[in-house]
């Protein structure tokens, strides 16, 4: 076999092989996967209400969604929920009617790694108005909402302090 | 494939998986390539050694492509979700890995020393073996969680597989270490299956305790320092990679098994002081051991000065491993675009060049280009085993997934550090392509394990049902 299709060959051969780490690495940029939270209502009302003519307009399908909540959105809804202290800082979590756990419990929506919050430590949830609401679930430690410990069930203002050991979260729109 | 929510039953937005990759046409796309790249070089090797494209051509592309067919067919059957990159990259790794393989039975040389050429049927009869384990553990382990049932039977088992060697009359002494067991004609290696039962293991027992070992602590010089009786499980473990160290004179195995243990022992706590606590371990360790265990010591000497045990060897006066030396030569005439394969002159390490040297030939035939391709897709399979803990929802898998591909690094990094001449050579082999049954089919194990925990993490969850806690409870406002 003559050099030159050797020399061929052998260059062939590397170039072949890095053409496959290549493609593994472009498969693996185009290899997103894991939740997408896709907001509706809330938040395009509140950020554009001159829009709330049109959407009366809009087929009944998507008028549907937004009234799925049962009464109107409120205009000041939060629409996500920040961890401003602690060792989660930075985390949000959107706000979708869920009711949001948290704790150190495994399954706990936030989960917390924090000595001083319980395992199931509070939880947040919208009441029927869509206000939302936190509530201790019996913490060793409590909750504090702003300076105050929680004793039952507060609707949550927008921005205020929430307290759980070293954790602070708050509400956002 | 996506499964966005039903928009209308839901208040203000939906969750969905974005997706939901099912992406088993993209591993059917790389397979093929990951199939077609050793049928090229077994046929440039073929026209470099006899100067015509090997009869063999078809029947190893067939063979190796029909293999892969059926893995992936069970993977798209079995584990839809799982990822897509898994099969293809061991695939891969496994096809060159024969084709280097037959590459060295050609070998006037190895053939005349014993080195029977008939390496490459058998290394494509044990793959065969491989992914029907491989394909095994898809079908019938359903759900990796299962294994956490059999958290401390796994430990005994592992105990059991990594001491077997040690049996007398069982456990056979091959070139100083005492690794193998002989069964049947067949010599075996039980710390290749013990990686994975150790893992499961491992897994399952931190998930419990983890809390303990990572809250109970005080905090001193910026580390956390654990309870005197937390430490209880590290130090066992500890003294097992220690005793094995002794007895079993086997360096890699032990560290091996250390590593794995710091490894998900720092993930499932969050504490950089285990890491310095596993590092200042297996340093005393391997230091203490290496100074008086004689065949530790001889390693250590020929990592410490390869040319002298070269030349003493020659020169027949002791010296022990002359490979050592040849191995570092064969990766420097290599240089960087290496000098083809096929026309390397690697046979001269002779004994075990297939198996535990099997890198210097990669080395010096595809350069430096080729290996560092090479380490790269073991480095993208570790990088796809994390990424997959990464998106397991339960602790466990999360534990066992980086258990597995740590362990898969660990190898990597003993085997190839071994064989360029970074830390002492130990008698492990490189995971997929050295030569060897053991090796082979428990890895391809293990690749199984991590694509059912793949498929479990990638699995689109199944839609939120609304939560009747939040329609229920009547507020008390203040």
């Amino acid at each position: 076999m003559s050099e030159l299709t050797l020399t061929v060959m052998r260059l062939g051969f590397l170039a072949v092989l890095w053409l496959f780490v290549i493609v593994a690495v472009q498969v693996i940029r185009s290899d997103l996967f894991g939740t997408r939270v896709t907001q509706r209502g809330a938040r395009r009302e509140a950020a554009r209400p001159q829009q709330a003519a049109r959407q009366a307009a809009a087929p009944p399908q998507q008028r549907g969604q937004q009234a799925g909540g049962g009464g109107r959105q409120r205009r000041n809804a939060p629409t996500k929920l920040v961890v401003t202290e602690g060792t989660l800082t930075g985390t949000t979590v959107a706000l979708q009617g869920q009711t949001i756990t948290l704790g150190r419990a495994h399954d706990s929506t936030i989960v917390l790694d924090d000595d001083y919050a319980s395992s199931r430590h509070a939880r947040i949830y919208p009441d029927r108005d869509g206000q939302w609401i936190v509530e201790d679930l019996g913490s060793t430690n409590g909750t504090y909402l702003d300076r105050s410990r929680l004793t039952t069930p507060t609707p949550i203002p927008l921005g205020a302090p929430i307290r759980i050991g070293k954790t602070v979260i708050e509400l956002r729109k | 494939m996506s499964s966005t929510t039903n928009p209308s039953t839901h208040h203000t937005s939906t969750i969905g998986a974005i997706g939901a990759p099912s992406r088993r046409n993209t591993e059917l796309a790389l397979l093929v390539f990951a199939v077609a790249i050793p049928v090229f070089a077994y046929a440039n090797v073929g026209l470099a050694i006899n100067n015509q494209v090997p009869s063999g051509l078809l029947s190893y592309g067939l063979g190796l492509g029909l293999l892969a067919g059926v893995a992936h067919l069970v993977v798209r059957k079995f584990a839809p979700y799982a990822d897509p990159l898994l099969l293809p990259l061991a695939t891969l790794l496994n096809g060159l890995g024969l084709v280097v393989i037959w590459r060295l039975d050609q070998s006037k040389l190895l053939q005349s020393i014993k080195q029977a050429g008939t390496a490459a049927p058998r290394q494509l009869l044990y793959t065969a073996m491989g992914i029907a384990l491989f394909i095994v553990v898809l079908i019938f382990l359903k759900d990796h969680r299962v294994l956490q049932r059999y958290t401390y039977i796994s430990m005994v088992g592992a105990l059991f597989l990594l001491l077997l060697p040690l049996v007398p009359g069982l456990g056979a002494n091959i070139y100083g270490a005492k690794i193998w067991i002989s069964v049947a004609g067949f010599s075996i290696q039980p710390g290749e299956f013990a990686k994975i039962v150790l893992a499961i293991f491992f897994a399952g027992y931190l998930m419990v305790k983890r809390d303990a070992l990572a809250l109970a602590s005080r905090r001193f010089m910026g580390l956390y320092l654990p309870r005197g009786r937390d430490l209880g499980p590290i130090l066992v473990v500890w003294f097992i990679s220690i005793l094995i160290l002794v007895f079993e004179t086997d360096l890699g195995t032990s560290l091996l098994f250390f590593g794995m243990f710091v490894i998900m022992l720092y993930v499932a706590t969050e504490r950089t002081s285990w890491i310095v606590f596993g590092l200042l371990m297996s340093a005393a360790g391997a230091v203490g051991v290496a100074s008086f265990e004689p065949h530790v010591k001889m390693r250590v000497q020929a990592w410490l000065d390869p040319m002298k045990e070269y030349t003493l060897s020659q020169a027949g006066v002791g010296g022990h491993s002359e490979q050592s030396m040849q191995a570092l030569w064969a990766f420097g005439s290599g240089g960087t675009l290496g000098s083809g394969l096929g026309q390397g002159h690697s046979d001269l390490i002779r004994f075990a060049a297939n198996s535990d040297f099997i890198l210097a030939t990669f080395g010096e035939e595809l350069g430096l280009a080729g290996i560092m391709a090479l380490l790269l897709i073991y480095g993208l399979i570790v990088e796809r085993g994390v990424r997959t803990a990464l998106a397991a929802r339960d602790p466990f898998g999360k534990l066992l997934a980086i258990g597995l591909s740590g362990a898969f690094a660990l190898q990597v990094f003993v085997v190839s550090g071994g064989v360029m001449g970074l830390i002492p050579l130990t008698g492990m082999t490189m995971p997929f392509v050295a030569y060897g049954g053991s090796s082979v089919i428990a890895n391809w194990a293990l690749v199984g394990i991590l694509i059912r925990i793949s498929d479990t993490a990638r699995r689109p969850a199944p839609a939120p049902a609304s939560n009747p806690d939040a329609e229920m409870t009547q507020v008390v406002r203040p």
